[in-house]
């Protein structure tokens, strides 16, 4: 443990980034505005931060396997319309089972497509986007969904309940974070992942069954997407149809923030989660600090480009690309 | 090579064909399903059809070029509204107040050059950091969006300039104003993409980049141009759509990246880059707005036109990777 070299600290530096910006963040705005960092704030942005966490789970997953998904906010609008709807018409018991099995599938769908069929992901989510958003109006014909009799039923729980004085939410995020996390680190399933991603040719060759990954994937990915929308209809306990629309930025936003490579191969639960509060916070950061709503919008593209580029920087060991 | 070129004639033939199947199914469906007694491809019809081409298929022109050159851009929407923005607001600006009829050029150089400059930020960032397109760009999308908003709330913005409106609304030819600008750019970008050397050097980095670099090409500069020009071509969209309608909202623009990149797929261009053509774009761009109108036309709504665009565009990848995978097959024999 000499002097390290300039290089190392560079090194270090891009590997534990997102962990640094995150500290950096947090400090600046505590400076700011000593209410940031009270526990009803910190609850209050996890809390809204847990929809769009679920979802980058989800998410984590396929992009690690070397695809994208841009159809999640609509398929979250899909699955939110669904429950409210079923709620009334055959009651809540039957109704998450029923959405959560429509939800996946569309995953299927979407896997089968991107797995077995091996076609590009990018266009086939956009087409899912669109495919998924014309589904929902058309089942809901257009019409926002209320339940009838909003007192009246435990549904509002996974929304609006608190267990041990924390917002069950948050306790949903955690529990499934921690869960798809040991998937991802400690399964062999969670290995053929990183490995169809990093180098989806060498993987089939030994003997890992792509398609099938690549599959699963989505299938995981739509299974967070039904929690997430669970969540959302026992939140508002009503929708409109567009409810998720443009969550799928937000999503990979967040996933992208947390160092997993576009390309595949690299990320982990932990770090995605990281992100997702990076943008929790800096939402209600800049808002504790007065600055109009948008604002986060501009910071937000700032932080992705330079996370991003930064990452790739300590990867080749320079600043600028050598591109001519 | 006759396999080859087979398919790939077929390819390319293959969305003038789906036009010409929409066309008669939705005049023999809208016989039986319409409401109105005028025939689909009435006349009137079709040339508002082209008319309402024109904001999409404008930039769709740009993604071309730039989806051949290997890249993409998805940050359209967002730089359409800042151009609209800066168009209706800086004719009301005090500085140009002693112009007259003469803040409308003004206005229009304006916008155009402030979405040439975004396009050119987003390619020189692609090029400098050696970060992925597609994230710069989604990065980009919501910036710009926030800039957007960050000018005047939720609130339209509006002005109605009766001259600016009078020449959008005009019609040379039977043709209106923004069919003419539509017919122009992609004129423009097919000249640039198969008569000059930028646009073979795009074809080539996008085919296969490395070998564009060993054959001494040099692919950065290439891209910001490429990206300077969907800028451009953005705002030039938007310049032609707000001058007739005079008011925009924030919000606009809003999913017109998803429509666009829609229309180049179905036109045929390979979202990995190195092929593709306007002229196939042109035919993307026509067939959606056919879609749109029929669908509309035989009584279906909105939420089914998102459905089966949807569902097409994957159909589309679906044959798509049937035909090259029959090709080479057939090559091996």
């Amino acid at each position: 443990m000499a002097t390290m070299t300039k290089q190392q600290i560079g090194g270090i530096l891009a590997r534990q980034g997102i962990l640094i910006a995150f500290a950096v963040f947090m400090i600046a705005f505590t400076f700011a505005n000593p209410k940031f960092l009270s526990v009803d704030n910190v609850l209050s942005v996890v809390r809204s931060s847990a929809i769009l966490g679920v979802m980058a789970l989800g998410v984590t997953f396929v992009v690690i396997g070397g695809n994208l998904d841009l159809s999640v906010g609509s398929m979250m609008s899909f699955s939110t319309i669904v429950v409210l709807d079923l709620h009334d018409s055959i009651g809540p018991f039957l109704a998450i089972p029923a959405m959560f099995a429509m939800t996946l599938c569309l995953g299927a769908f979407i896997g089968f497509l991107v797995g077995y069929l091996r076609l590009n992901s990018l266009i086939v989510t956009l087409g899912m986007l669109s495919a998924i958003h014309g589904l929902t109006l058309t089942y809901s014909g257009g019409k926002n969904m209320d339940i009838a009799d909003k007192e009246g039923t435990w549904f509002s729980v996974f929304g609006q309940g608190t267990a041990l004085g924390i917002p069950v939410p948050i306790l949903m995020f955690i529990a499934l974070a921690a869960f798809l996390g040991i998937v991802l680190a400690k399964t062999a399933f969670g290995r053929k992942v990183y490995a169809v991603g990093g180098n989806g040719t060498a993987a089939t060759f030994s003997g890992i069954r792509r398609a099938r990954t690549v599959f699963l994937c989505y299938l995981l990915s739509s299974g967070c997407v039904a929690t997430a929308g669970l969540m959302q209809a026992s939140r508002s306990l009503g929708s409109q149809n567009t409810v998720g629309q443009g969550l799928e930025l937000g999503v990979l936003a967040a996933v992208i923030l947390g160092g997993a490579s576009l390309l595949g191969g690299s990320g982990t639960i932990f770090k995605t989660v990281i992100g997702v509060l990076i943008l929790g916070f800096i939402q209600n950061g800049l808002l504790l600090m007065g600055l109009q709503f948008y604002v986060q919008f501009v910071v937000t593209w700032v932080i992705i480009i330079l996370a991003v580029w930064l990452d790739i920087a300590a990867k080749r060991g320079k600043l600028w690309s050598p591109l001519a | 090579m006759q396999v080859n070129k087979s398919s790939n004639a077929l390819k390319s033939g293959a969305i003038w064909g789906f036009i010409v199947l929409e066309l008669i199914f939705f005049s023999i469906a809208g016989e039986f399903l319409s409401l109105s007694d005028k025939a689909f491809m009435d006349t009137e019809n079709m040339l508002l059809l082209l008319k309402q081409s024109a904001p999409i298929g404008i930039i769709a022109m740009g993604m071309t070029l730039v989806m051949v050159n290997g890249n993409i851009d998805l940050s359209v929407g967002a730089t359409f509204a800042i151009a609209a923005m800066i168009l209706l607001d800086s004719m009301t600006w005090t500085v140009f107040a002693g112009l007259g009829d003469w803040v409308i050029p003004v206005a229009w150089v304006l916008a155009l050059a402030v979405g040439t400059l975004l396009g050119a930020l987003n390619g020189l960032i692609v090029w400098k950091t050696g970060v992925d397109a597609f994230i710069v760009t989604l990065g980009s999308m919501l910036g710009f969006r926030g800039l957007v908003f960050m000018v005047n709330g939720e609130n339209p913005t509006s002005h109605l300039n009766w001259t600016l409106v009078d020449f959008a609304e005009a019609k040379f030819l039977g043709f209106a104003t923004a069919t003419w600008f539509l017919l122009a750019v992609t004129l423009v970008i097919w000249f640039i993409m198969a008569k000059t050397v930028h646009g073979r050097n795009a074809y080539a980095i996008g085919n296969n980049r490395e070998a564009a670099v060993n054959a001494g090409i040099r692919v950065g500069p290439h891209m910001v141009i490429n990206f300077a020009i969907i800028g451009f071509l953005a705002a030039l969209s938007a310049v032609v759509f707000y001058s007739e309608s005079g008011s925009v909202n924030p919000n606009d623009g809003q999913l017109y990246e998803l429509w666009v990149i829609t229309a180049v797929v179905l036109g045929g261009t390979k979202i990995t880059g190195g092929a593709g053509s306007v002229i196939g774009t042109l035919g993307g761009v026509i067939a959606i707005q056919l879609l749109r109108k029929g669908l509309g036309h035989i009584g279906a709504d909105t939420s089914t036109v998102n459905l089966v665009i949807g569902l097409i565009l994957i159909a589309v990848l679906v044959l798509d990777r049937q035909l090259n995978v029959r090709g080479k097959e057939e090559l091996k024999v």
